[in-house]
């Protein structure tokens, strides 16, 4: 684990790069990050998360740069510009049901394979898929969702990298620490070494690769 | 009675003391203002809370608690928050006793479409597809008609949320239940008739001997 700047951190973010990104409608998303990212011009992007949160909002401003390639997300229904690129194809988006999208970011981080869930069966999101039935009921195989870079907005962190997070900014950010490649943490404020008490660590320090601290 | 605090506040009728119970956005979020006092109810965002409140005071928004929609709420004491798959480990586990929607399209046999129109809207299904499957209970809150045309029809046309059907559907017209697979009127609206509510329903009810009024 190494501590650095914002610009260094997301100086390791290539172009093209898939980024899980941690936020709920822009709340708990790391936005220095996402401001880095679009001074330093990073383009051909692939988002996962979430949402893209509303205009000028987080993964809104991404979307509004043209910084994106593509888009999985369970929800867009609050930024119209992700509903435009979609529809008119400059942008593609990949919509999954936001509890199957958490699992299969969890199946990544976790080692799994996959994961079997009831919903979507008897809908469009079963399209494709592998269905399997286990004590007579009906799931689909949902296969492992991983990424090159989490980008995850911490509470407080430790000098170390553990990580607790705040109220509703938690959702995608711990999960989304466990799968990507590299971890990239924002953190809002970091402590000495010691000062969160071992029970309230939330990510434990080994998996974060790269600490900064909100400008 | 404003047709949608009308809804709202039938639906409430359906909570039970300490009962975990999941609000969309739109109507079901009036729910909650008509909750009988001293009754307690464990109010989920999923994004991660259970124990949501009220609205915060002007200048009390706090930029870290929210509800699904992103904005702010407040906390009551007892509430816990916690992350993304735990919250849809609660809802797809069975362990909501009540989930609460709004809807595009409800059917003969409770099918519900709630989640998008081809080439129009395509919002994305969010939580609702995770909901109608998991809750224990799946309560739809909606108008009956949209510009002139039922809502509950005799097949959605529209893409379903779920294959499994929902348990009761409210509207400012009637109460709708599904027990037996079929379509069952089981209330009307106060001043509104079994044959209005049949006309202005393009499904088949099935209409026992006694409809009661929906009391208000």
């Amino acid at each position: 684990m190494q501590t650095t700047t914002l610009q260094q951190a997301v100086g390791h973010i290539p172009n093209g790069a898939s980024l899980m990104i941690g936020g709920f409608m822009g709340v708990g998303t790391p936005e220095g990050l996402v401001d880095e990212l679009l001074r330093q011009g990073k383009r051909e992007l692939t988002v996962i998360a979430n949402d893209t949160a509303v205009p000028g909002v987080g993964i809104g401003k991404l979307v509004s740069a043209g910084a994106v390639r593509k888009v999985i997300a369970s929800h867009i229904g609050l930024n119209p510009e992700t509903q435009q690129k979609m529809l008119a194809g400059s942008m593609e988006v990949e919509l999954v049901p936001q509890g199957t999208l958490i699992e299969r970011i969890r199946a990544a981080g976790f080692g799994l394979g996959g994961i079997l869930t009831p919903t979507g069966v008897g809908t469009v999101v079963e399209d494709g898929k592998r269905k399997l039935e286990v004590d007579g009921r009906e799931y689909l195989l949902e296969t492992a969702l991983h990424a090159d870079f989490a980008l995850v907005q911490a509470f407080v962190a430790d000098y170390l990298g553990n990580l607790t997070y705040a109220l509703t900014a938690r959702n995608f950010n711990p999960v989304i620490a466990m799968a990507g490649d590299t971890v990239i943490v924002e953190a809002e404020q970091i402590v000495p070494v010691g000062v969160i008490p071992p029970d309230h660590v939330m990510t434990p320090a080994p998996i974060v690769d790269y600490l900064t601290r909100k400008a | 009675m404003d047709p949608q605090e009308l809804i709202a506040r039938r639906i409430a009728r359906e909570l039970r003391d300490g009962m975990l119970v999941n609000l969309g956005i739109g109507i079901p979020t009036l729910v909650a203002g008509h909750v009988p006092s001293g009754m307690r109810i464990f109010f989920q965002s999923e994004n991660g809370l259970i124990g949501t409140g009220p609205v915060p005071a002007d200048g009390l928004a706090q930029a870290r608690l929210t509800d699904a929609g992103g904005r702010p709420v407040t906390a009551i004491p007892g509430a816990c928050t916690f992350d993304s798959a735990t919250s849809f480990g609660l809802i797809r586990g069975g362990h909501v006793d009540v989930t609460v929607l709004g809807g595009l399209q409800v059917d003969e046999q409770g099918k519900l479409a709630n989640w998008m129109i081809p080439g129009k809207m395509v919002p994305g299904m969010g939580g609702a597809m995770d909901l109608v499957t998991g809750a224990k209970r799946v309560v739809v809150a909606m108008q009956h008609s949209a510009k002139g045309k039922s809502k509950i029809v005799k097949r959605c046309s529209l893409p379903l949320t779920s294959a499994r059907s929902v348990d009761l559907v409210v509207t400012e017209l009637a109460v709708i239940g599904f027990n037996d697979g079929r379509a069952t009127l089981l209330e009307v609206a106060p001043d509104v008739s079994v044959q209005q509510v049949l006309a202005a329903t393009e499904a088949e009810l099935v209409v026992p001997a006694q409809v009661p009024t929906m009391e208000p």
